[in-house]
């Protein structure tokens, strides 16, 4: 199900997600025709504007809010013109499964976007590099200063809710290299170690200061 | 018949100096018969003592009272619309001054105006003596023989008289302009003092209206231009996604339209967060700036140090300075000190002072007069009366520290 108040964009979303296999059961232009929708359909996944009619200005995260604690089934993928690490916070402080967080201009990177709404249909995480920039920003001291250039992108990659081969990919490195990087970082952060992918992005957002 | 432009100027003058003094005359003799039967009541009472006198001279003392406040508006009427000057609003302010010029510089104006008035009259008479001569039964001119020789005397002297009515008129309304600035006006300190509460208002109201028009601009791209590139860029990656048995050339020019677009969404998106962000209005500056600091192509690291038990919020007027300032100086960071490695943004509230300091361990040598950048910002800081200060010597490190007041 998508909810944006851009006729133009909501086209290109459809086609998008449908390109990934999902089927869209519904559209909605603001908020209180999303909830209604929600309420309707029970989709598995709905993709939220931030912003939208009446007000333009934080619709859609207070909307995903509400869906995350009404319909714990429903997962949301929230895209904004700009990401804020608060709205982030926000998002994940109930609940860290099944929440995406994305810049709006990351669908153009058809194939990244796509691999996204997948993680988070299935309950993983998806945040922005950039929230995760800022979050990195604000907790600019302490242990992170620890670690070394490699290991804060692994760290900031974790954080986004990516899997080991997901990372891996992405700096074109093994799935070896990056579990030992992972296994460092979680040392020198003093977090606990997790097998599941879900539960290390947990312990990765929590040091962040969002998440429950 | 066409009126010369001299005479007709000349005529338009006088009609006004004649209407502003006829207007004066009635303002000014009120007071004067106030005070004369005020006068004329005490001598009966010292030569005639009648028991009523006393009540009814009591009452005229309310009567002064209400003359030496009350006439202070209709003179203001009088010396704006008839002659364009503008006398300060006094109310029961100045007592002392209004109640020195209704009732005692007033009257002797009124005197002045009185034989100016006379004069014309007089004048306008006299030099019409032949018409009223030609009105009189025939009789009379016959049993006063030679009558045309004074007659002709009187109308000489009237249009003398005439001729110099404009110039006394000129005379003595500049006279008036004089006395009634002197006395009803304000003094320069007072003048000043409103003068500063008018521009502090009205450059609030600037700042407000450039804030006003800078968020209507930021929401305008929002809902359109910015959308319109994200939906083409996205089009352009569904092209590359699903176009894939395109010659080697055609996908060329797709992948280079596709970036171009995603760097002009960037670029956009820079230059409207730079503007003024929504999220500034809905959870404020320390929330706002995190996104400045990552995008910062630096390492930042961030201090927001507002005390959580603010009866309120910052203005949103300082609030958007001071994001203006940050997000400036970031940017003058990454323009001109390449060399910088890292830089550190701290906000503080202490009290009724907003502080932000950024300093960068780039080369120096910033010059605030010289860039225009700097210059801007210096401007803007200053619009909400906030101190600038900048140390940037040759080497670094360069720190910038703006004190912002937010009134409690």
């Amino acid at each position: 199900m998508i909810a944006e108040d851009s006729v133009l964009l909501r086209v290109g979303l459809v086609k998008v997600v449908e390109m990934a296999g999902f089927e869209v059961v519904a559209e909605a232009g603001d908020a209180q025709e999303l909830l209604a929708v929600v309420e309707e359909h029970r989709p598995d996944l709905a993709v939220v504007d931030v912003r939208m009619p009446p007000g333009f200005t934080d619709e859609g995260v207070r909307a995903a809010l509400s869906i995350r604690r009404g319909h714990p089934a429903t997962k949301v993928l929230i895209l904004s013109q700009y990401v804020e690490e608060r709205y982030a916070a926000d998002l994940l402080a109930t609940n860290t499964s099944g929440v995406g967080y994305l810049l709006k201009q990351r669908v153009a990177d058809v194939e990244e976007f796509i691999e996204a709404l997948r993680r988070v249909a299935a309950g993983g995480t998806a945040l922005d590099p950039q929230v995760v920039a800022q979050l990195l920003v604000r907790r600019a001291s302490d242990p992170v200063e620890r670690l070394t250039a490699r290991e804060r992108e692994v760290l900031a990659l974790m954080a986004e809710g990516r899997s080991n081969a997901g990372i891996a990919a992405q700096l074109v490195v093994s799935e070896s290299a990056v579990a030992k990087h992972i296994n460092n970082i979680l040392a020198k952060l003093d977090l606990p170690k997790a097998d599941a992918d879900h539960r290390r992005v947990l312990a990765v957002l929590h040091f962040l200061g969002v998440g429950g | 018949m066409t009126v010369p432009p001299r005479l007709r100027r000349a005529l338009v003058r006088l009609r006004r100096d004649i209407a502003f003094t006829a207007a004066g005359l009635t303002l000014h003799l009120l007071p004067l018969l106030l005070h004369f039967w005020v006068v004329m009541l005490a001598l009966g009472t010292a030569f005639d003592p009648d028991p009523d006198t006393p009540v009814v001279l009591a009452c005229t003392l309310p009567l002064e009272i209400v003359a030496g406040w009350g006439l202070t508006e209709p003179q203001r009427w009088r010396f704006r619309a008839l002659c364009g000057v503008e006398l300060p609003r006094l109310r029961f302010r100045e007592a002392k001054r209004q109640f020195a010029y209704h009732l005692l510089i007033g009257p002797l104006l009124g005197l002045l105006e009185l034989l100016l008035l006379a004069l014309l009259v007089a004048g306008l008479a006299a030099s019409l003596v032949l018409v009223w001569i030609w009105l009189v039964p025939a009789p009379w001119r016959i049993a006063h023989v030679g009558y045309t020789t004074t007659a002709s005397y009187v109308t000489v002297l009237g249009l003398a008289a005439l001729a110099t009515v404009p110039a006394l008129a000129g005379g003595l309304v500049r006279l008036e302009i004089l006395v009634g600035r002197a006395v009803l006006g304000v003094s320069r300190s007072d003048e000043l003092a409103r003068r500063v509460e008018d521009l502090t208002e009205s450059r609030a109201g600037a700042v407000d209206a450039a804030d006003a028009e800078r968020r209507r601009i930021e929401r305008d791209l929002h809902d359109g231009a910015q959308q319109r590139l994200v939906s083409l860029a996205l089009n352009l990656g569904l092209a590359r996604a699903t176009l894939t048995d395109l010659p080697p050339e055609a996908r060329q020019v797709i992948d280079a339209a596709h970036r171009e677009a995603k760097d002009a969404i960037e670029e956009l998106n820079n230059l409207v967060r730079g503007l003024h962000p929504a999220v500034l209005d809905e959870l404020g500056l320390d929330a706002a700036l995190s996104g400045l600091a990552a995008r910062a192509p630096l390492p930042v690291r961030l201090r927001v140090d507002l005390p959580p038990d603010l009866p309120r919020r910052t203005a949103p007027a300082v609030e958007a300075v001071a994001y203006f300032v940050v997000s400036e100086a970031l940017t003058n960071v990454a323009k001109h000190a390449r060399e910088a490695t890292r830089a550190e943004v701290t906000v503080t509230r202490l009290g009724e002072i907003l502080r932000v300091v950024i300093a960068d361990d780039g080369p120096g040598g910033a010059d605030p007069s010289g860039g225009s950048g700097l210059k801007g910002l210096a401007q803007r800081v200053r619009s909400v009366d906030g101190t600038f200060r900048m140390s940037s010597p040759v080497g670094g490190p360069t720190m910038m520290s703006v004190e912002l007041p937010c009134p409690m």
